[in-house]
């Protein structure tokens, strides 16, 4: 678990720094503050019980039985003996309270005991242990108590004993998974070393980096406990009269339903509010200490990205040329009162049949540009803010879900990184290409299935029929690959585009895939979007390239002018990067320094904290995309200039 | 796949036999002497003692253990006192009425939890969310022996839309239809709880899902958002919450025992409540066994649902 990691990793300055206390976080969680509050009064009303003036909880009054609540004297009435039932609700919580934090204390120190134990030990140790545990996770949680209390006798403290014990196995599961990813970490090692005994490392070391995870146990299971120990005196195996807690009030006013429902129906409604508001608690109390559930984090991405534009450029008056005209895209990331503006004004054509290569470093916007033009972009967060992606002298930023769909593997094919994590594991790979075709084609699913087995032939791979059967996990990266390219081949796409298709696989496979695309794309005509990080892949691949800074396009021109004679300080750098066969002696240079956050652009040139020639007037003003030769540009104030040695710095 | 199953199910030889020492040991720790207790404080030593060998406990316990794992799996499960049948029979008999209440509980449970999971999920921070969310809070913090007492107040006792009490009604009834207007107070107030819980585990793990590239994927072949959702990502999500299904199996027998007191359905809970209070220890002995059984094969078939429905665990 990831709480004791971070409770035991160094970051007290970081925590100084941003991050709110655990009560202000709790207090800021409207709904657990709420149940913090009722809880609290709750808690309070239950310590302070034997303070208050009430009426004596246990003094029958035969001439006053079952009055209504509200009565004279009798807030809430009074039982079927007559005695008070305000009074008996409030002794009732208090003993309610007690019994189930007792228990859960109970359960927490026995079962972190154990988990403590067996994780730290190991072995054998936390085999025999771990399977008795699971042992009594193999039974019905309350069948488990309901045996112990029929051992014991039905009875207050059994009941106790019974709820804490078969509570136990979830602190000792919880306590030992941590405590087993502890053991052998650094710092018990040199306790370890440095002499401590077992009982004292656990102690000392182990049991600190292990105290959240058993506050969460404690603070998820405590409403059940107070649930169940209540549960166990409803059906009259717990508190025995004239002793009541609020589970024993509840079975004995049960009796009498139909005549006086209000001796039932109050007592249930404070172990409601009660387990209600521990569970607000509990809820707020995990979401603190448990950073991977943090807000936001879990946002499902709707079918398309919202656009919002501020500013549209016009419509071009003549119809465009090429296949694919983006102008001025922007898209953002809205998160909290911070935009990253990933993609900050981006313009390019894709020319029919050709192979546009979009380059830059991770972060620099290539993808989130691709996935910008159909809408791909998960919202929330973010959004598109601004230009226009021109296909067919239509902008697709204006088009419908609908006809974002019909684009979508139609005309428009993705290809994308890592397909082990974009194919869906679940489903046959032939299924996947068959449901491809079907989305866009009305085939049965018979004739859709043949098709796609020839799709499998056509990327070459081999038993096409017999794999197609097969499920994504039972493929190599390369196969997988294949499928991913079958199918954006499905529809006969006119543009395809592709996002570090070979990034994830290794040397050799990535070659034969680059000379699949390539074939393929020429072979069918379309157009290409290749998105990488790696110019050797440009190289052999793309007939043009646009190099991306920082949500920008920095550099564009033919693959071989800008490769040969590369103008902007960061195209250089990139290419020097790519390592060459047989040339050793070629210096590898990693780009110093960091690309720049998108949240906090700086003024004029990206790429000025960088860049070896950055001169003071680099950071004055925007630095326009400037046009140097025909189809070349760049966005730097003092290029380089071919013959740039390379001993410039 | 069929290998895998009979492995599973020879697996699950060894938690019945672990239930069978735990329940052994847990009736062997009861205090005071059996012998005593039974001929009273006044019996001679020699009657004590001759009962004590009639009964098998002058010997070791281990020794006690076998004999009696032996009688069970011959059926004998002991003679209920209190009631003057044997264990086995009257145990099957109530079995029976607890296995149509928790099964129908646990159908309403599936299928809404699974729903409400979903919708929340969908409309995520939307007002149907917001509302699914709220319910779900609701039912998880509900005492269900509290919630059965409403429900009989408003529904038998007020609106008198359906019976307050029982499995089929004393004159006449006995069909089906008798028992479905019987079952269902109760069948819906046991399925709150797990409903609930169901319902909070689909929700999140359709929002895992749902961030996935393989939901990208979809979207990218043009696929309806119904299909993204009911298909892709519901699967998905379904091999998370298959598990909880079956430990939610768990909860419903257990809280079978409240539903069945509170309802008086004659099933195993409540014979166990009133066998515990009529000290009938074989009884209680007898139900556990049969429950906590019934409990690990019910585990038995999520875990190969789970597998069935995810080609990932062959390997």
């Amino acid at each position: 678990m990831t709480t004791a990691t971070q409770t035991a990793a160094p970051d007290g300055r970081a925590k100084k720094g941003g991050r709110p206390g655990f009560f202000t976080l709790l207090v800021a969680n409207r709904l657990a503050a709420f149940g913090l509050a009722v809880l609290v009064m709750l808690a309070l009303t239950a310590l302070l019980t034997p303070f208050l003036p009430l009426a004596p909880p246990d003094i029958t009054n035969p001439a006053n039985r079952l009055l209504r609540p509200l009565t004279d004297g009798h807030l809430l009435g009074t039982d079927e003996l007559g005695r008070d039932l305000f009074s008996r609700l409030m002794w009732g919580t208090r003993v309610s309270i007690a019994v189930g934090l007792s228990a859960t204390l109970v359960a927490a120190f026995v079962g972190s005991a154990i988990g403590l134990v067996a994780g730290y030990a190991g072995g054998r140790t936390d085999n025999v242990m771990m399977r008795g545990i699971d042992m009594l996770m193999a039974f019905p949680y309350i069948l488990l108590a309901l045996a112990i209390v029929a051992v014991l006798g039905p009875g207050l403290m059994n009941a106790l004993y019974a709820i804490a014990v078969v509570n136990i196995p979830f602190f000792a599961r919880n306590i030992r998974g941590v405590t087993l990813s502890l053991a052998h970490r650094e710092f018990v090692d040199a306790a370890r070393l440095s002499g401590k005994g077992h009982l004292r490392i656990l102690l000392t070391e182990v049991l600190p980096n292990v105290l959240p995870v058993i506050v969460i146990t404690m603070s998820t299971t405590v409403g059940w406990m107070i649930l169940e120990t209540a549960g166990l005196s409803f059906l009259g195996l717990g508190a025995q009269p004239p002793q009541a807690d609020l589970g024993s009030m509840l079975g004995e006013g049960r009796k009498l339903l139909f005549t006086a429902p209000h001796v039932s129906i109050i007592p249930g409604l404070m172990i409601f509010a009660l387990v209600m508001s521990i569970n607000l608690v509990g809820d707020g109390i995990r979401d603190v200490l448990d950073p991977r559930l943090k807000s936001g984090a879990l946002s499902r991405p709707a079918a398309a990205t919202a656009v919002k534009r501020d500013n549209v450029p016009p419509m071009p008056v003549a119809p465009s040329e090429a296949a694919l005209d983006v102008q001025d895209l922007r898209t953002e990331f809205r998160v909290g009162s911070d935009v990253y503006k990933a993609v900050s004004g981006v313009s390019f054509q894709l020319r029919e049949r050709e192979c546009l290569g979009l380059v830059g470093e991770s972060g620099s916007g290539k993808s989130v540009t691709a996935m910008s033009l159909l809408g791909l972009v998960p919202t929330p967060p973010g959004r598109i803010a601004g230009g226009r992606v021109l296909y067919q002298n239509r902008d697709l930023l204006e088009s419908s879900e609908a006809d974002l769909r019909k684009m979508r593997g139609g005309a428009f094919a993705y290809i994308f990184q890592d397909p082990l994590s974009t194919l869906h594991p679940l489903f046959t790979v032939g299924d996947q290409v068959t449901e491809a075709i079907r989305a866009h084609q009305p085939l049965s699913y018979r004739d859709a299935w043949k098709r796609a087995v020839e799709l499998l032939e056509m990327v070459r791979i081999p038993n096409a029929a017999e794999r197609a059967n097969a499920y994504p996990h039972e493929l190599s990266g390369g196969m997988r690959q294949r499928i991913a390219i079958a199918m954006a081949l499905a529809n006969d796409a006119e543009i395809l585009i592709a996002d570090e298709p070979t990034t994830a696989l290794d040397v050799t496979v990535q070659a034969q895939i680059l000379k699949l695309m390539d074939a393929l794309q020429d072979d069918k005509g379309a157009a290409l979007l290749f998105i990488t990080h790696d110019f050797g892949v440009v190289s052999e691949i793309c007939d043009r390239v646009a190099v991306m800074y920082g949500g920008r396009i920095v550099e564009t021109g033919p693959t071989d002018e800008v490769l040969n004679s590369p103008a902007h300080p960061y195209t250089r750098k990139l290419i020097d990067c790519v390592p060459v066969l047989g040339e050793p002696e070629r210096r590898l240079d990693a780009i110093s320094g960091l690309p720049p956050a998108v949240n906090r652009l700086p003024q004029g040139c990206a790429f000025a904290d960088r860049c070896a020639y950055v001169e003071p007037a680099c950071r004055e003003g925007d630095v326009a995309l400037e046009e140097q030769a025909q189809g070349r540009a760049v966005r730097c104030i003092k290029p380089l200039k071919a013959e740039t040695p390379e001993a410039a710095q | 796949m069929l290998a895998y199953f009979l492995k599973r199910i020879v697996l699950a030889v060894p938690v019945l036999w672990g239930l069978t020492v735990i329940v052994f040991l847990i009736m062997a720790m009861i205090p005071g002497d059996p012998a005593t207790a039974i001929l009273g404080s006044y019996a001679t030593p020699e009657n004590v003692e001759r009962l004590n060998r009639q009964l098998g406990l002058d010997r070791t316990l281990p020794e006690q253990y076998f004999i009696w794992l032996g009688n069970l799996l011959q059926g004998d499960f002991g003679r209920s006192y209190s009631l003057n049948r044997p264990v086995l029979n009257e145990v099957l008999e109530r079995f029976n009425a607890t296995l149509i209440l928790a099964g129908a509980s646990l159908l309403l449970c599936t299928v809404f939890g699974l729903l409400a999971g979903i919708v929340s999920a969908v409309r995520q921070f939307g007002w149907t969310d917001r509302i699914v969310t709220f319910f779900v809070l609701i039912g998880i913090s509900m005492p269900s022996f509290w919630l059965g007492l409403l429900l009989i107040l408003v529904f038998a006792v007020n609106l008198q839309w359906l019976p307050p009490s029982g499995m089929y009604a004393v004159y006449g009834g006995g069909d089906l239809a008798d028992l479905l207007t019987h079952l269902l107070l109760p069948a819906v107030t046991l399925a709150v709880v797990a409903t609930g819980v169901i319902a909070r585990l689909t929700r999140a793990s359709m929002l895992e899902v749902l961030r996935q590239d393989y939901i990208r994927t979809a979207r990218a072949k043009g696929l309806s958002e119904r299909r993204v959702i009911y298909r892709h990502a519901f699967k998905a999500a379904l091999v998370g919450v298959i598990p909880v299904i079956g430990i939610q199996a768990g909860f419903v027998l257990g809280g079978a025992v409240y539903i069945e007191t509170v309802f008086q359905w004659p099933g195993i809970g409540r014979m166990l409540v009133q066998a515990i209070s009529t000290r009938d220890l074989l009884l209680v002995q007898g139900g556990v066994l049969v429950v906590a059984a019934s409990y690990v094969l019910f585990n038995l078939l999520a875990d190969m649902a789970q597998h069935a429905l995810d080609p990932r665990l062959k390997s």
